[in-house]
């Protein structure tokens, strides 16, 4: 047993100014823990370290990213839709009667590299309550998700334990799971994202803030107890020597309590109801250091805390470890004391344990104390949002001129063109998702319209809260985004992920209203990883301004590789769309007999980073599908339009597989066939090219020239291919194969490999 | 003449109460909300357990419900006659309770499951099913990672012998469950548990392609509105 330190106060950091700290080993620079010193005018307290080693960190900090992602707010089109903007937990969109939306989408992909199911569930956990904070219930998620190989076996490690974590605890909070996405790549094979979405729902004018105004109002911990949970770094300070290796090994890894968070949910809204809450913020990243700093800076400037207050899983914890703990199921309060009784029996009722554990107050500190003497004395704004801003240098890879130049026009193409599509859609990335999604509540609460595997999941708005007006509106949610084209160009790459996003809202009728994106990267110290970053997030903001869909929030993930390999640039992008009468939604695929299929939209020849090159060739080259945001503009007036006339029976968006995949997608959703011919000459081009701003709809065939005429008003191409009905998929002079073939194919593919 | 009153109970951790009451509400009944620690049933004239995670599902799943306060009025009422309706975790505390006999164990395949099922129904003589016909096939989703249905042998032979299984799965069982058994009743009849959802089956723009849990919701109300 290694005697305990002795406790750090501000009085003994002023006396011993030479004690040496270890910066370091938390991830500090030297310049940044001298600019602590500097702000401090002395050497920070071991508690005052901790606040500032994780608040400055990369991941609450965003030093390297910073200076990008300004362009979400400086190139950010004007919306009147937009409530909150970035800067809070989560944006909120007015969607409407009264009624707000509020949607993020968030990164856990190391702690499921790690420990796959935890971290998942965690992640889960952690993006429902960056909405609870917002004053929303939480209504549904889902999840983007990246796998190595479908057939390396880390993947059979990896991805079961991912889908399980999700599931155990998606289901368990009752929120349904209505879409996402799943891709295998095997440049993710030692670096899996798992990036969470959630999505919810609020009155307009009960949006709830991180802020702590009011000297004199109570500080509230409420939730769980807080134990040794995901504070890794934070034992270096609690331990006697830094040479001290008798110490306990501390988890790295959060475990999730999902019962603990549906309470917490319930729990939280009756205090919303009851008007009772003046601040909150939910603890995620950095625990109480995040939440104390931010609520303060954010308020009236100050704030009181005694830290040996805070209720423990673990009694031995130190102060250092306190303030690091990333235990789940946490919320923070400010509370005016007139309501502090009220506040604190609805935690009772909910069995939620509650304490008061400070006050606000004006003097521009944020000071705690640990049994009566002072271990943290700090201008919270340092610690929260003057954080170091880097200008990482940033150059364009090497190889990038000769990966561009490997263009896939000169792969041998298929004769079998049956053939073809059959291994394209028995392939991991196109084949049925359904081992995955099987596992997701998608009905829970009643209101799912269309969930996986329709383009977008899509909600009605319908909740009993205070002051709700009865609506025909309905919310539309999807996330895209593709690895290869942004390892292609990260500009065009990133283009192409919004646009597909925003295609996918518009295929089920919905106007796309705003955007959240989750940007993965590998790490920023590589001038060629962050040249794909800015490359990236330049290419998103120019997109969202020329769309007119602004960026309300997100998150980036750097340092996703394993020694030199960095990812696939891969920025996740997630579109919010509303529709005005849900009724009139647009179901996926083909819906009846009898019907025409019409192609919306122009096919080029395009197969750089397509799914036809890298399944048939394994091939990544050349330069991705042209993002055409005009076109992409067009048809969504197109899809919206003809949806709320009533025109359209079904439709589907084209992406990955082209054509090929789309007609048998929309065969599959219900088993319903067709006949087609191809508008083209040249038949694989027609199948499997990839070009953008492209959907497959179906109308009645007295529908037909009024869909024709509003495709000319917009420019948009519209070609009749043909009919719906019998029982295959036949392209005239081309292929057959009967939806029973295409079924087994498609269904058959993940349970062969994950059982 | 006043709407029949249906008691929807939420237990911490239960989750398709709001889907249980609106369902109630279509067809034309007063949905009550019953709170866990209720001392009382609110003089309903039936009570429906609805799905969820009660109490995290820690121990066992239903072990804990059971022991609820609203349970101590809820299990003497229902041995006197109440209809009770308990559908997936509400299924599973019915047997905990000892209302109904068997227990729900973990899936066969080890996963939770979410899909559309087939389900016949074998038996109309209680006032959940009195609407539909003995063998008709209809289809309600299912979700739960824990629907096994096992019982022991005697047990599974009076079921069948009573004619208390009253849903069995068709075209595939999904969960390894005994004889295929769905969802069962007590002796008498008037208490159900099943672990398909009716309450999601109700509404043509939500939920699962069919309305066929429809069928639960007019039968209870006829019941209570003839009664």
């Amino acid at each position: 047993m290694s005697p305990s330190p002795a406790l750090d106060t501000v009085k003994r950091a002023a006396d011993t100014p030479d004690e040496r700290q270890p910066y370091a080993e938390l991830g500090m620079k030297r310049d940044e823990y001298d600019r602590v010193r500097d702000i401090l005018g002395r050497r920070p307290t071991s508690s005052e370290l901790a606040i500032y080693s994780v608040m400055w960190s990369e991941h609450c900090s965003y030093k390297s990213s910073k200076v990008h992602l300004r362009q979400f707010g400086t190139k950010a089109p004007k919306s009147d839709a937009l409530l909150v903007g970035m800067g809070e937990n989560a944006g909120v969109v007015d969607i409407g009667d009264g009624w707000a939306a509020t949607f993020k989408i968030e990164s856990h992909n190391h702690p499921s590299y790690v420990e796959p199911h935890q971290g998942a569930a965690t992640g889960v956990g952690g993006i429902v309550r960056d909405i609870m904070s917002m004053g929303a219930r939480p209504i549904a998620v889902m999840d983007s998700l990246r796998f190595g190989g479908a057939d390396q076996p880390d993947t059979r490690r990896v991805l079961p334990g991912v889908v399980e974590g999700i599931s155990h605890y998606g289901n368990c909070l009752g929120l349904p799971n209505i879409g996402g996405e799943v891709v295998f790549d095997p440049c993710y094979i030692g670096n899996p994202l798992v990036n969470a979405l959630c999505v919810g729902l609020l009155r307009k004018d009960q949006i709830k803030l991180a802020t702590a105004p009011g000297p004199g109002n109570k500080v509230v911990l409420f939730g769980a107890l807080t134990g040794p949970d995901g504070i890794g770094g934070a034992s270096v300070l609690a331990s006697a020597t830094f040479e001290d290796e008798s110490q306990a090994k501390r988890p790295s890894v959060q475990v999730g309590d999902p019962f603990m968070e549906k309470l917490l949910i319930e729990c939280c809204l009756e205090l919303y109801q009851a008007d009772v809450v003046v601040g909150i913020q939910d603890l995620g990243a950095a625990g109480v250091s995040c939440a104390t700093t931010e609520l303060a800076a954010k308020g009236t400037g100050g704030m009181d805390v005694r830290l040996d207050l805070v209720p423990l899983r673990d009694p031995s914890l130190r102060p250092e470890e306190i303030l690091m703990s990333e235990s789940q199921e946490r919320m923070m309060a400010v509370v005016s004391p007139d309501d502090i009784d009220a506040f604190m029996a609805i935690c009772a009722k909910w069995d939620i344990p509650a304490t008061v554990i400070g006050e606000v107050t004006d003097t521009g500190r944020l000071v705690m104390t640990w049994h009566g003497e002072t271990i943290v004395d700090i201008p919270p704004g340092t610690a929260a949002d003057e954080g170091p801003v880097y200008e990482r240098p940033f150059t364009e890879p090497a190889g990038q001129a000769a990966l561009n130049a490997d263009s896939p026009a000169e792969l041998p193409r298929p004769e079998d063109l049956r053939a073809a599509l059959l291994q394209l859609l028995g392939s991991p990335n196109l084949a049925s998702k359904e081992w995955v999604t099987s596992q997701y509540d998608r009905y829970v609460r009643g209101n799912t319209v269309l969930a996986q595997p329709a383009d977008a999941g899509l909600l009605r708005v319908s909740e009993a809260m205070p002051g709700a007006e009865e609506t025909t509106r309905g919310i539309a949610l999807a996330t895209d985004g593709n690895g290869r084209y942004a390892r292609l160009d990260p500009y065009a790459g990133a283009q192409l992920a919004l646009s597909e996003a925003y295609r996918n809202v518009a295929v089920t009728g919905a106007t796309p209203l705003a955007v959240t994106n989750c940007l993965n990267f590998g790490s920023p110290e590589d001038p060629e990883v962050m040249w794909q970053f800015a490359e990236a997030v330049r290419g998103l903001a120019d997109a969202c301004k020329a769309l007119g869909v602004p960026v309300t929030g997100g998150n980036v993930s750097f340092y996703n590789q394993t020694g030199s390999a960095a990812i696939h640039p891969t920025p996740v992008v997630g579109v919010l769309g509303v529709i005005d009468d849900v009724a009139k939604r647009v179901p996926s695929g083909f819906t009846g007999e009898g019907d025409r299929v019409v192609l919306l939209g122009e096919t080029r020849e395009e197969f750089g980073g397509s799914e036809w090159a890298h399944v048939a060739h394994g091939h990544l080259g050349g330069l991705p599908p042209a993002a055409d945001l005009e076109a992409e503009r067009a048809l969504a007036l197109v899809l919206t339009e003809a949806a709320s006339r009533g025109l359209l029976t079904g439709s589907h968006d084209l992406s990955d597989g082209g054509l090929a995949i789309a007609l048998a997608e929309a065969c599959l959703a219900r088993g319903i066939g067709c006949a087609v011919s191809l508008p083209g000459d040249d038949a694989f081009a027609d199948l499997f090219s990839e070009s953008a701003a492209r959907a497959l709809v179906t109308v009645r065939p007295e529908s037909f020239d009024a869909l024709a005429e509003l495709c000319a008003a917009h420019e948009v191409p519209c070609y009749g291919l043909g009919g719906t009905g019998g029982a295959s998929l036949a392209v005239e002079g081309v292929l057959e194969i009967p939806v029973d073939e295409l079924r087994e194919v498609h269904t058959g593919a993940l349970p062969a490999i994950f059982g | 003449m006043s709407a029949a009153r249906v008691g929807v109970v939420t237990f911490p951790g239960t989750l398709d109460d709001q889907d249980a009451a609106r369902a109630v509400r279509h067809a034309g009944g007063e949905a009550v909300p019953l709170w866990h620690a209720d001392p009382d049933l609110k003089g309903v004239d039936a009570v429906f357990l609805p799905g969820g995670f009660s109490y995290g599902d820690y121990l066992r799943c239903g072990a804990i419900s059971r022991f609820a306060p609203l349970m101590e009025e809820l299990i003497p009422a229902a041995r006197a006659g109440l209809p009770v309706l308990g559908t997936c975790n509400g299924f599973q505390i019915l047997c905990e309770a000892h209302l109904l006999p068997g227990a729900l164990m973990r899936n066969a395949g080890l996963h939770y499951i979410c899909r559309d099922q087939g389900i016949r129904v074998e038996n109309t003589a209680t006032p959940w099913t009195s609407d539909f016909t003995e063998g008709q096939e209809i289809v309600l989703p299912i979700k739960h990672g824990e629907g096994r249905y096992v019982a022991d042998e005697a047990t599974l032979a009076a079921l069948e012998a009573n004619g208390q299984v009253v849903f069995r799965y068709a075209g595939g069982n999904p969960n390894g469950s005994l004889n295929d058994i769905a969802g069962i009743r007590n002796e008498a009849g008037n208490v159900v548990g099943l672990m398909p959802h009716p309450e999601h089956a109700v509404e043509d723009l939500t939920g699962a392609p069919s309305t066929d849990g429809r069928g639960f919701f007019t039968s209870i109300l006829k019941k209570l509105v003839n009664t």
